[in-house]
């Protein structure tokens, strides 16, 4: 495949060399099956006659992170990036109002730390 | 209207610098299969993913291709195919 | 990779909650502490409070993917072994087969493709990790791993075998790469000495990796001894 001319993108595997399959499997966390809900939901959810988000936008999103970020993301980190990049590439918000509400989110976070909440 | 029926012999394009989006794996670019069926039409998904409509609907069909004919060094069964679903304007009949 | 589960729509309904930030305990009883759980929460609370998605929504998602898992395809195999004229319209219309069988599936487009004595088939994404959600559930770490996406299609034979499978030369190996709309389930064929038992029965035999395509049934005295 390597001897073909052109660009084969990092994420259009079938063919390469690879490792061993490894046979293992676990129930995702939690905030993973958030994120799996967020895109089931906003893949139904319509505003002005579109569908707000689709697997298209997201699958192009993901295959547009570079090799190494590819790499070491994990599968829902990779969908989380692609869907919070989708919906202000859509206007669903600002990237201002994404940022305020993360900052917001962390702040929170260090609050009920040093009030000793369980991790 | 379709262009292609199961049976016919058709050869994926040697297009291999097509930017964006594409459904159609590198590995069976300018392959040469055969038509196993018409699935019906469906949006392109390369301009879905730019948040368009993806209209007009492209015919997909699943094509059948020989492991031999994939990979040179095939080193499985003889009669070992794949099949990959792929939209009518990256197939051409052998014949062009 | 990703998967391409938005075509797995849910139907239900919509209570539009447009209240200011409600504590949402069931779906808050994680503290976030990674980048991408900071951003998700960011997510989700900023698409709550806009209106875009309810708390209700995400809790029915996540039930509803909850609920799915092998134990459906196994049914619908199930089915096919003892019922054959289900198993001709599964495999001559696996949405509608199956969405008469009572599995909501739509807009999904589902195959079947049947294991017989002359073809194995085997189902793999190589771009991403597309997979019938709706009748098993979320698709497993190594069906989405670089592993199983890069050399399913390569080196079938072996990759099974890793699996623990083998498969005889002479019997077709037909892959299935998931490129487009359909998504794909395995009818493996039925086991030697099931004859006797019961759909239910049957349907414990089925487990997801054979409707994958990476393995195949166990017969019912194999599975009874393990």
């Amino acid at each position: 495949m390597t001897d073909k001319p052109g660009n084969r993108r990092y994420h259009d595997m079938g063919g390469l060399p690879a490792g061993p399959v490894e046979n293992d499997d676990h129930e995702p966390d939690l905030w993973e099956k958030r994120v799996d809900a967020m895109m089931v939901c906003l893949g139904t959810s319509v505003a002005d006659g579109k569908k707000l988000i689709t697997v298209d936008e997201i699958r192009r999103v993901i295959e547009d992170l570079p090799p190494d970020a590819y790499d070491t993301m994990s599968y829902y980190e990779r969908w989380v990036h692609s869907i919070s990049t989708i919906l202000a590439e859509r206007g669903v918000y600002s990237r201002e109002e994404l940022e305020a509400k993360l900052a917001e989110v962390k702040a929170r976070a260090n609050e009920q730390a040093s009030e000793g909440a369980a991790p | 209207m379709s262009r292609f029926a199961p049976g016919d012999k058709v050869r994926v394009i040697a297009d291999f610098t097509r930017p964006g989006h594409v459904r159609t794996p590198w590995y069976c670019r300018d392959k040469a299969g055969v038509i196993e069926r018409a699935c019906g039409a469906f949006a392109n998904p390369e301009t879905l993913a730019y948040a368009k409509d993806g209209l007009p609907k492209l015919p997909l069909y699943r094509v059948r291709f020989a492991q031999r004919e994939l990979w040179p060094d095939y080193g499985g069964g003889a009669g070992d195919v794949v099949e990959i679903e792929i939209y009518e304007p990256w197939l051409k009949a052998t014949e062009e | 990779m990703q998967d391409d589960n938005t075509d797995d729509t849910h139907d239900h309904a919509h209570d539009h909650d447009h209240g200011t930030r409600d504590f949402q305990p069931d779906l808050e009883d994680t503290h976030p502490f990674t980048e991408a759980q900071f951003l998700e929460t960011a997510l989700r609370e900023l698409l709550i409070e806009k209106g875009v998605i309810t708390a209700d929504e995400l809790r029915g998602a996540i039930e509803f993917m909850d609920g799915r898992g092998a134990h459906l395809g196994a049914g619908v195999v199930a089915r096919a072994w003892t019922d054959p004229g289900f198993k001709a319209r599964l495999l001559a219309d696996g949405t509608e087969a199956v969405e008469l069988y009572g599995i909501p599936i739509r807009p999904t487009h589902l195959v079947v493709v049947e294991n017989t004595a002359t073809v194995h088939n085997v189902i793999v994404c190589t771009l991403c990790s597309c997979y019938p959600r709706n009748l098993l559930g979320r698709p497993p770490l190594w069906y989405k791993s670089r592993e199983y996406r890069s050399r399913a299609v390569r080196e079938p034979r072996a990759v099974l075998a890793e699996f623990g499978t083998t498969i005889p030369a002479e019997v077709e190996i037909r892959v299935h790469d998931s490129t487009a709309d359909m998504r794909y389930l395995v009818l493996p064929m039925r086991p030697e000495g099931s004859d006797g038992l019961s759909e239910v029965e049957l349907a414990e035999l089925v487990t997801r990796d054979a409707m994958v395509g990476v393995t195949v049934p166990r017969g019912p005295a194999r599975a009874a001894a393990e």
